[in-house]
């Protein structure tokens, strides 16, 4: 359909608007918006605005319901990106978003354009983007495609952040077989901007210049926000053209001239071009300033010869953005991008008719009323059916394992818990010089750059828990990132969601979707930790069978002093370790029962959000206290698993007594019960914080001292710390190491 | 100590670069643009860290062809301090400053992680605030860090003491464990023969506070500012 054969008025046919993923309720609604059948370039236009991904159309009613206020939310969900005031008249900006099936089609490019995409819309408002993380989920490690697929993301990933010079400080990464045909490649980006220099997008007055800034348009991507939102197929492969390029090296330019241009007064507005490339950005700078766009196409930077306006509207070619500047001071901004080697090109204005009117050499191609065309968009209410959570299982039909060391070696060194070491030293994660945390601990930590502040992100969902309860497992993936922020000391603040899953129209994917959406919103609400911003992916499926539901939690909390910022590596020999929390041994559903029984029965852990708070505000307190020397929270593979962790973070042993009661002790250390925390402290401190504990209503014991070179479970095993790390760090190099 | 650094189009190291020179010397470096065309009286350039021009072509090729390329050249052939870190130590082995080229790194991924150094001589004019032997502890990450010169080049660094810093284990010995990219005799960092121009891989610049992890990037800085004086 190149410009010689290409005709806009043609006959729009039923087949050509099935072919556009628009059902004939929508087909009626968008001749009803237009007065008239529409253009191939207008129904080009409907559809990606309608898509799924774009429009939202069967989780927004349920996303509605979610908290997204609090007093330090600047800007919430509606943006680009989620605004939290971080004091000094500072903000952080943040946001998650998946790029889910660009990725399975072509792992580099399309985890590599993930980052890029999520960089812009932060920096789009203005924010200097100061850290990346990601949360990737991959088929099982025995499926042909894993190891191909996890290479090819992390290079992505690392090709495009290590480039822009944004540090890559954490993330986590699973595997599981209901992602065998569909993986997840979440990403996150986490800016600084001050509260005064904060850009939104929506556009405003009339007769403004309406520019274009970045890279030119060509043919890749075109319609990747409908291929986004359809289930895929075997020949789901053949759509790899519809998978964009990422420039990284353009897109610092981009980031450098944008901040530049900022720094400036010189912009009304100001969004980049993301999913739906120049449809999606006009309509959303318009629609939400209440005006029109008249756009010349003919002045649109091309790439390729014979663009068609259907072609360049729908293009998702990266690293472009689109700019209203104030009148007479096009030359001015102009000097700053050939300054740094981007195209500049005015290519229309604003005008007062709420339409956006395309011209094409001297002809109108499109004229839509944005405000129906991205209000009015089709929304449902889906049926659906609530997940019943499963029976708890029953102890006694668990085999206790005679040999808990080595069961222990053997969790310690599974695809599931091993370190992931050779993914993050694949990413660049100190540039900027600010990580004051590296990946590996609870959460990562940057500085807020020549303050005192500091940033604490995690990234959290444990996707089991979600399948057997998608309400109590979206209730925990939100806990453990406040878990995790608040483990080194930071208090936790807002969060961002990225919500993966099946296929809504099935009445059980839907069941899922609105279970998450009410764990999220009873955890948010009762943490106080708002949600200011997400993104929903659906249609997670290849050939009728979905994902495990993937709510992804993105939270960030801020440290104000960030001199009292603990890690998980104990200091010194001699320092008391005390377990922080109640061990009831919930082993259903547990990190243990998947990896040794090969089992994912029973319910998840249950989360008691009162009780987190009290939990965590008392340990929150005494690391800010100076009181703690390092701090773990527990999660996957329970106390045992975290032991460890700490022991070989700090390369130290540890001597541990526990006092388990009647539950067994498999169980009681491998247990996965929530609100729990391991700290060290030095001895003279133990009593204060215990007697503390006491008057707080917390339930706190000491288990262990740091001593030795071993993990010394008592009466149960003991293991040297070198051997623990042989184990943890081996498999993942051993794993990609073999050709698939 | 008055400083420069010089930003290339996709330099990302070089805020990190003007902080940690501005934190030791307590003055602010000038920001040379790479189309500048006219350089201060300066003690020190710097070539800082990150993709210039994308890495495309040959990492350092294009950043090498600057217009402010002539002005550090000028100023290193009369004997000015010049460094290069990471996609700088490139950037001088792409002019013919240095001697060598930094291949793809033997595992052929990027490499992020703290190493250990051993100060191979500290009489130079970039590692004299250390001990001869001292074991340092500085970042690396880098794509293309393998280190790689012809024999005769190789012997003739060796010889003339030419090697700053080696990758080693924590027993100072060079092993290829200790080494993250595969280059020549665990060579992480050398000198011109005149000794007022060093690249290396490992990035000093991102160890000047305990809260960074480690401090064993300022003596590099510091070792400059003695030589000066």
């Amino acid at each position: 359909m190149t410009n010689s054969n290409w005709n806009n008025k043609v006959t729009i046919t039923k087949e050509m608007v099935k072919e556009h993923g628009l059902s004939d309720g929508e087909h009626k609604l968008m001749i009803k918006i237009l007065g008239r059948a529409p253009t191939l370039t207008e129904l080009g236009i409907f559809s990606v605005m309608w898509s799924e991904h774009c429009s939202y159309k069967s989780s927004k009613l349920h996303l509605k319901t979610l908290p997204t206020k609090a007093p330090w939310v600047i800007h919430g969900p509606g943006e680009n990106a989620g605004v939290i005031d971080i004091g000094d008249n500072q903000a952080a900006i943040f946001k998650m978003e998946s790029h889910n099936h660009p990725s399975y089609i072509e792992p580099y490019q399309g985890a590599a354009t993930g980052v890029g995409g999520i960089l812009r819309d932060v920096f789009t408002m203005g924010a200097r983007p100061i850290a990346n993380m990601n949360a990737l989920r991959f088929g099982s490690p025995k499926h042909h495609k894993t190891r191909h697929l996890l290479s090819g993301v992390v290079e992505g990933i690392g090709g495009y952040g290590n480039c822009v010079g944004v540090p890559t400080v954490g993330g986590e990464t699973n595997f599981h077989p209901s992602y065998n045909g569909n993986i997840l490649v979440n990403a996150m980006t986490v800016g600084l901007a001050d509260q005064d220099k904060i850009f939104l997008s929506a556009a405003a007055g009339v007769g403004n210049p309406v520019i274009y800034v970045g890279s030119k348009t060509g043919r890749d991507g075109i319609h990747g926000a409908t291929m986004a939102s359809a289930e895929f197929t075997e020949d789901s492969e053949e759509k790899r053209p519809t998978v964009q390029v990422g420039d990284p090296f353009t897109e610092k330019l981009l980031i450098e001239a944008c901040l530049e241009l900022m720094s400036t007064d010189m912009v009304v507005a100001i969004q980049d071009m993301g999913a739906a490339g120049l449809t999606s950005s006009s309509v959303e700078m318009a629609s939400g300033g209440g005006v029109g766009f008249a756009l010349n196409l003919d002045m649109v930077p091309q790439r390729e010869q014979g663009m068609t306006p259907y072609e360049m509207m729908l293009s998702e070619s990266q690293e472009r953005m689109l700019v209203v500047l104030k009148p007479d001071r096009i030359e001015e901004a102009k000097a700053i991008f050939v300054k740094w080697d981007l195209d500049f090109a005015v290519i229309g204005e604003i005008t007062a008719k709420g339409n956006l009117t395309l011209s094409f050499k001297g002809e109108i191609v499109a004229d839509i009323p944005t405000q129906p065309l991205a209000d009015n968009s089709p929304e449902y209410d889906r049926p659906w059916v609530k997940t019943e959570p499963p029976e708890t299982i029953d102890l006694k039909n668990i085999t206790v394992p005679d040999n808990l060391g080595e069961t222990m070696l053997t969790m310690l060194g599974s695809a599931a818990l091993s370190s992931r070491a050779w993914i993050w030293q694949q990413y660049d994660n100190q540039v900027m010089a600010d990580t004051i945390q590296m990946p590996g601990g609870d959460a990562a930590v940057v500085r807020v750059h020549n303050t005192e502040k500091a940033l604490a992100i995690s990234t959290d969902c444990t996707p089991r828990y979600c399948f057997a309860d998608p309400v109590e497992g979206a209730k925990q993936a939100v806990a453990e990132t406040w878990r995790n922020i608040t483990a080194v000391g930071a208090t936790p603040m807002a969060i961002t969601d990225c919500l993966n899953f099946g296929n809504p129209e099935r009445p059980d994917i839907m069941g899922q979707f609105v279970g998450a959406i009410q764990g999220i919103k009873e955890a948010c609400t009762v943490l106080n930790y708002p949600v200011i911003s997400g993104n929903v992916s659906l249609y997670n499926e290849t050939n009728g069978i979905g994902i495990h539901p993937t709510p992804a939690i993105g939270g960030v909390g801020l440290l104000k002093d960030s001199s009292k910022m603990v890690n998980i590596a104990p200091k010194r020999e001699g320092d008391v370790i005390i377990l922080i929390g109640q061990s009831k041994g919930h082993i259903s559903c547990s990190q243990y029962l998947s990896i040794i029984e090969e089992s994912e029965e029973g319910p998840p852990p249950p989360v008691n959000l009162n009780l987190e708070k009290k939990n965590g505000n008392f340990v929150r307190r005494h690391i800010l206290a100076g009181n703690i020397t390092a701090c773990h929270d527990i999660s996957d593979g329970g106390l045992f698993i975290a032991l460890a962790e700490m022991a070989m973070a700090s390369k130290k042993g540890i001597d541990v007594v526990l006092n388990e009661g009647d539950i067994p002790l498999f169980a009681y250390g491998f247990g996965e019960d929530q609100a729990r925390y391991i700290i060290s402290t030095s001895s003279s401190l133990a009593d204060i914080i215990l007697d503390a504990a006491v008057k707080s209503r917390v339930k706190a014991e000491k288990i262990g001292i740091v001593r030795g070179d071993s993990l010394d479970i008592k009466d149960c095993f003991t293991l040297k710390v070198t051997d623990l790390l042989d184990a943890h760090m081996s498999w993942m190099p051993n794993y990609m190491s073999i050709e698939a | 100590m008055k400083t420069a650094v010089v930003t290339f189009p996709a330099s990302n190291c070089d805020r990190d670069m003007f902080d940690a020179l501005e934190k030791i010397t307590g003055t602010k470096p000038y920001a040379i643009w790479h189309q500048d065309t006219e350089m201060p009286d300066v003690d020190l350039i710097a070539l800082p860290g990150g993709f210039s021009f994308g890495d495309y072509l040959r990492c350092g090729a294009m950043a090498a062809r600057s217009p402010a390329m002539e002005l550090v050249m000028a100023h290193a052939n009369r004997g000015g301090n010049v460094i290069g870190i990471c996609n700088g130590f490139q950037v001088l082995t792409e002019m013919g400053l240095l001697p060598g080229v930094l291949m793809r790194n033997r595992s052929l991924k990027f490499v992020c992680k703290n190493v250990n150094l051993k100060v191979e001589n500290n009489t130079s004019t970039f590692t004299n605030a250390y001990q001869r032997n001292q074991n340092i502890e500085i970042p690396v990450a880098h794509h293309d860090g393998n280190y790689f010169a012809a024999p005769n080049v190789l012997k003739k660094l060796e010889s003339n003491k030419q090697v700053a810093f080696r990758y080693v284990d924590d027993n100072n010995e060079p092993t290829e464990g200790a080494n993250p990219n595969g280059s020549q005799n665990n060579i992480a960092g050398i000198t011109n023969k005149a000794g007022n121009i060093l690249g290396m891989m490992p990035h000093p610049e991102r160890f000047i506070e305990e809260v960074q992890g480690g401090t064993d990037g300022r003596g590099f800085f510091e070792s400059i500012i003695n030589s000066l004086k």
